[in-house]
């Protein structure tokens, strides 16, 4: 087997220095009744890599590339366009088969690129201080509503309709298990949902999302102010980070804890993950953050230098008093996340994000001008919803038969909710064509 | 002072120069060791490394935007750098770094073992690595297909009839797995009585923090001298307050729990669950099934022992495997097959058991299943128990060959990791931190220090099958070398000045954690504030 460099000649002189006999005799502990005498059944045994990467190829054939395709789902997950030299570089044996800087001595390489990554995600978001990443943003966006209770002391959050509803699926689940309410607002399509009546005093926080699942652009300016005089903590999730460069950041807005799902910026769309979350703060709740953190010191040279630091929040030093049971971050995808953001810059990140808008903003004129659809959204960044003349759900499957990925129907995520069945959300990022467009629409006259 | 040093923040002073200056440069840089600034320190206005065309170049659109007047104002602040630049910056991190590519990477519980490279090409196929997690299932049935095969393969491995497969990672699993667990006592109406959660003191953090989280009391249960679980402690600890055992195995000192049978059916008797950190799988794959233990619920790290690249700390994936007893309680979404046609159980679908919830958005994490998956057929049945096989071996044959000049810290022979204490450095004035550092200057990474808890000073060194014999015996020979500096008496200050030849020598954490500097700002604003 190719991985594998013991011979068998090795195995016999390496038993013969341990002292056994055979192979078995280091598995004396395992109790009788538990071992296995020969191979188990019903698997295959190794192949070569041409069998392997045929069997993936097979697999991949059965599946509908978006790059083969015009291409318009979003909800959470957005199809960019990734510099080639954002995957050269992460694919870079010494980023890709380092582990966790425990000994930073040698890896001042990760430590350096998650601090870079640390204030990236402080600058987009306008916060004061971020960790070294999340698993994603969905998970992101629980842990925030555990922060927030742990700052508060409170155990009531109120969860925005406009929501991922998978977000707010997860943050229920942990509500369930870990000891809290959450208390959340109908689906809110039009974008005129407000949470300030329903503050009170044993409001932890408030979770909102910028732009909204439906895609509304909000200002939460006036939400903040509420949350605060309350003694809340407003927490500002935004799904597509892209956006952040042409929308006021949600630190402006008076958030106190920002989560972004961050994988527009150098990640695939990989099928749902692996991602990256973006978790930022303010600095008077630092201590409370979960997840890892970079910092600066310097070494016994002097010199300046990175390690993870505040440690005594975290479960391998606090064991069940940790802020949160984390260990893995999202490493390099925080790297691509890092060098695609490098590669963009200030210009090329603000241009990124009006070429998306202005590419959605077409898109929007284009579908609002077929017979019975109507646009929900006054406001939008790079994506939006509509609402069909008929249920959603079969015209997308008319339109992936015409090999066309005309967006999501809302009651895929929403399946319990009737008033969802005609609405259809799609996006269109710098990677829509107008020829991809113009598909869309001709498709979607035929099957309306 | 060199170049780099000016751009340090107001951060000069620390813990000052130790030993006799080094040899400098001009420009600070060693040869290959280059000194690298911050990408904020290196950007210039008007420099990009993206060409994107011109959002207008279209002709002006009918409404300036419809951002409802949310349009950002100000710089973002973001660093101006061209393609070159960005190529540049971070090949010459990447070379500050250690790497499994560089060699022998001995941290223990972390299985640091080869990554293959097929796994990451597979990964990239267009099909596969682009695919959007929404897209309607009649489009993406070789996905489906392809997380059911990887979910056979761990079921079938580890002997347990359902997998969830959604968690992002180990921790992530756990949290899976325990929450399945107060699903099944809620479903029992036991939920309030069952509190307690028995973990041993050897136990990764991650396991008190899951169950604390979750609002169960943690008690510890003893180790006995053979380092396993004090079974007669573990009886009397059980009753009807207890809700779960949490119990690596085999365990973080490298050992197998002999009396796991013994322990899992006491479990089973007081009317609780046992749930197992899988973190160790890969000792036992092929030659033991957890589901012939008893367990009942395990989450298994693809990262470690299905090889998906650690990624320097991440991302990761944590499967859970169930037992009859905990299934019904799986977490959305599942796969669920139906001849040639698969779909995905989500959120709001009809099915049969009460779904603890949802973990996490979309599928889980894909990119990991595909490069596990790879990395399975590849190895296929054989490969695996071998591998598992050769991992055990160069444990026991590092232990074997260390054993007079370190002190193991219990009998062998272990697992696929061989635990050492600070025993052998008794009275030389040099710690286990020390150590470790010195062999950083011998080119390799150290093992993981200071865990498990229950050792003092412990050094846990887990190989991995994938060094080869001559590599095993150089990192062997090295470390007897070492030892026998260290035991030598006249050695002290060269291992507290380690390491001197690695890109920064030893940092100054107390610093860091006093006067947190979580960011770069511009210099005038950093000084202003650290004063």
């Amino acid at each position: 087997m190719r991985y594998l460099p013991l011979t068998d000649a090795d195995r016999r002189e390496m038993l013969a220095k341990i002292g056994a006999r055979s192979i078995d005799e280091l598995f004396r502990d395992v109790p009788q009744a538990a071992r296995l005498g020969g191979k188990i059944a019903g698997l295959p045994d190794h192949a070569g890599e041409l069998e392997v990467e045929r069997a993936f190829q097979a697999y991949a054939a059965k599946n509908v590339s978006p790059g083969s395709a015009p291409f318009f789902i979003g909800a959470g997950a957005y199809r960019h366009h990734v510099p080639a030299t954002v995957d050269y570089l992460i694919q870079r044996g010494e980023f890709l088969t380092s582990y966790t800087p425990y000994q930073p001595e040698i890896t001042q390489g990760t430590l350096q690129y998650l601090f870079e990554f640390q204030t990236q995600v402080t600058l987009l978001t306008g916060m004061e201080v971020a960790n070294a990443s999340m698993y994603d943003g969905s998970t992101g966006a629980a842990e925030a509503v555990l922060m927030a209770n742990r700052v508060t002391r409170r155990h009531k959050a109120l969860i925005s309709g406009g929501l991922h509803p998978q977000y707010r699926s997860i943050i229920e689940t942990t509500a369930k298990w870990e000891g809290y309410r959450a208390v959340v607002g109908r689906p809110d399509v039009d974008g005129l949902e407000d949470l300030i009546a329903a503050i009170d005093k044993e409001t932890s926080c408030v979770v909102v999302q910028n732009p909204s699942f439906f895609g509304h652009v909000r200002d939460f300016g006036k939400l903040a102010e509420a949350c605060h005089a309350a003694g809340a903590l407003m927490i500002v999730v935004v799904t597509e980070v892209v956006s952040l460069g042409l929308i006021r950041p949600p630190g402006d807005m008076g958030a106190d804890i920002v989560v972004c799902e961050g994988q527009s910026l150098g990640n695939g769309l990989g099928f749902g993950g692996p991602y990256v979350g973006l978790f930022a703060t303010r600095e008077k709740y630092m201590r409370q953050m979960p997840g890892r953190l970079c910092g600066e010191t310097v070494d016994a040279d002097g010199k300046r230098g990175f390690v993870l630091t505040l440690s005594t929040r975290e479960q391998h030093i606090r064991r069940e008093k940790a802020t949160s049971n984390i260990c893995t971050n999202a490493g390099l995808c925080a790297l691509a996340f890092t060098v695609h953001l490098a590669l963009l810059g200030e210009a090329g990140f603000r241009r990124l994000a009006e070429l998306n808008h202005a590419r959605a903003s077409r898109l929007a004129d284009k579908v609002a001008s077929v017979p019975g659809v109507q646009l929900m959204n006054d406001s939008f960044f790079n994506e939006f919803t509509v609402r069909l003349p008929k249920p959603a759900a079969p015209v997308v499957e008319a339109l992936a038969a015409r090999r066309i990925l005309g967006g999501l129907p809302v009651s895929r995520l929403l399946p319990d909710d009737r008033s969802a069945a005609n609405l259809l959300l799609l996006a269109a990022t710098e990677t829509a064509t107008d020829a991809g467009m113009d598909t869309l629409v001709a498709g979607l006259k035929e099957v309306l | 002072m060199a170049p780099s040093q000016d751009r340090s923040q107001g951060r000069t002073g620390g813990v000052g120069p130790v030993g006799a200056p080094a040899a400098t440069t001009f420009t600070g840089n060693k040869a290959l060791q280059i000194e690298e600034p911050l990408i904020f320190e290196m950007g210039q206005p008007g420099r990009c490394g993206v060409d994107l065309p011109d959002p207008l170049q279209e002709g002006p659109p009918k409404v300036k935007d419809r951002l409802n007047g949310l349009r950002r104002s100000g710089e973002i602040g973001l660093p101006g750098l061209s393609e070159p630049q960005v190529v540049q910056h971070y090949t010459r991190l990447s070379q500050k770094n250690y790497a499994i590519d560089m060699g022998v990477y001995p941290l223990g519980s972390c299985t640091m073992k080869h990554n293959p490279r097929i796994n990451e090409k597979v990964a990239r196929l267009a099909g596969i690595g682009d695919l959007h997690p929404l897209q309607p299932v009649s489009t993406v049935q070789g996905a489906l297909a392809l997380i059911d095969a990887l979910a056979h393969w761990l079921k079938t491995l580890t002997g347990m009839p359902a997998v969830a497969m959604s968690p992002a990672a180990g921790a992530h699993g756990e949290m899976c797995g325990m929450m399945a667990i107060a699903a099944a006592l809620e479903a029992k109406g036991q939920r309030a009585a069952r509190k307690i959660v028995l973990a041993p003191e050897s136990a990764h953090g991650t396991n008190p923090a899951t169950a604390a989280a979750l609002g169960f009391t943690v008690k510890p249960i003893p180790a006995n001298e053979r380092g396993r679980v004090d079974l007669a402690a573990l009886k009397a600890a059980l009753g009807p307050d207890v809700a779960a055992i949490m119990l690596t195995n085999p365990n973080t000192c490298g050992l197998f729990e002999s009396e796991i049978i013994e322990i899992s059916k006491a479990v089973h008797e007081a009317g609780a669950y046992f749930y197992c950190d899988g973190a160790n799988f890969n000792a036992i794959v092929g030659r033991v099934r957890p589901g012939d233990l008893g367990v009942d619920c395990m989450h298994i790290n693809l990262h470690k022992t299905f090889s998906t690249p650690h990624g320097g700390g991440g991302p990761g994936a944590g499967p859970v495997v169930l037992s009859e007893a905990l299934a019904p309680y799986a977490p959305y979404p599942w796969i669920v097959r139906n001849g040639d046609q698969w779909t995905v159980a989500e959120d709001g679908a009809k099915v049969d058991g009460q779904p603890l919830g949802r973990l996490k958005a979309f599928h889980g994490q894909m990119g990991m299943f595909t490069r596990a998956l790879a990395y399975i057929m590849s190895h296929g049945a054989d490969g695996l128990k071998q591998a598992a096989e050769d991992a055990v071996l160069s444990a026991n044959y590092v232990m074997a060959s260390l054993k007079d000049v370190m002190t193991p810290s219990f009998e062998g022979p272990c697992m696929h990791e061989a635990l050492f204490d600070d025993g052998f450095l008794k009275d030389t004035g040099i710690s286990t931190l020390d150590f470790a550092k010195a062999m950083i200057d011998e080119g390799y990474h150290p093992m993981t220090m200071y865990f498990p808890l229950v050792v003092h000073g412990a050094l846990l060194i887990e190989p991995t099958e994938s060094q080869a014999r001559e590599d095993l015996d150089l990192f062997i020979a090295t470390l007897r070398s070492l030892a026998e500096r260290a035991k030598s008496g006249s050695a002290a200050e060269e291992f507290k000045a380690a390491p001197r030849y690695a890109p920064r020598r030893r940092l100054d954490e107390t610093l860091a954690a006093r006067k947190p500097v979580l960011r770069w700002r511009p210099s005038n604003v950093f000084k202003q504030a650290a004063e």
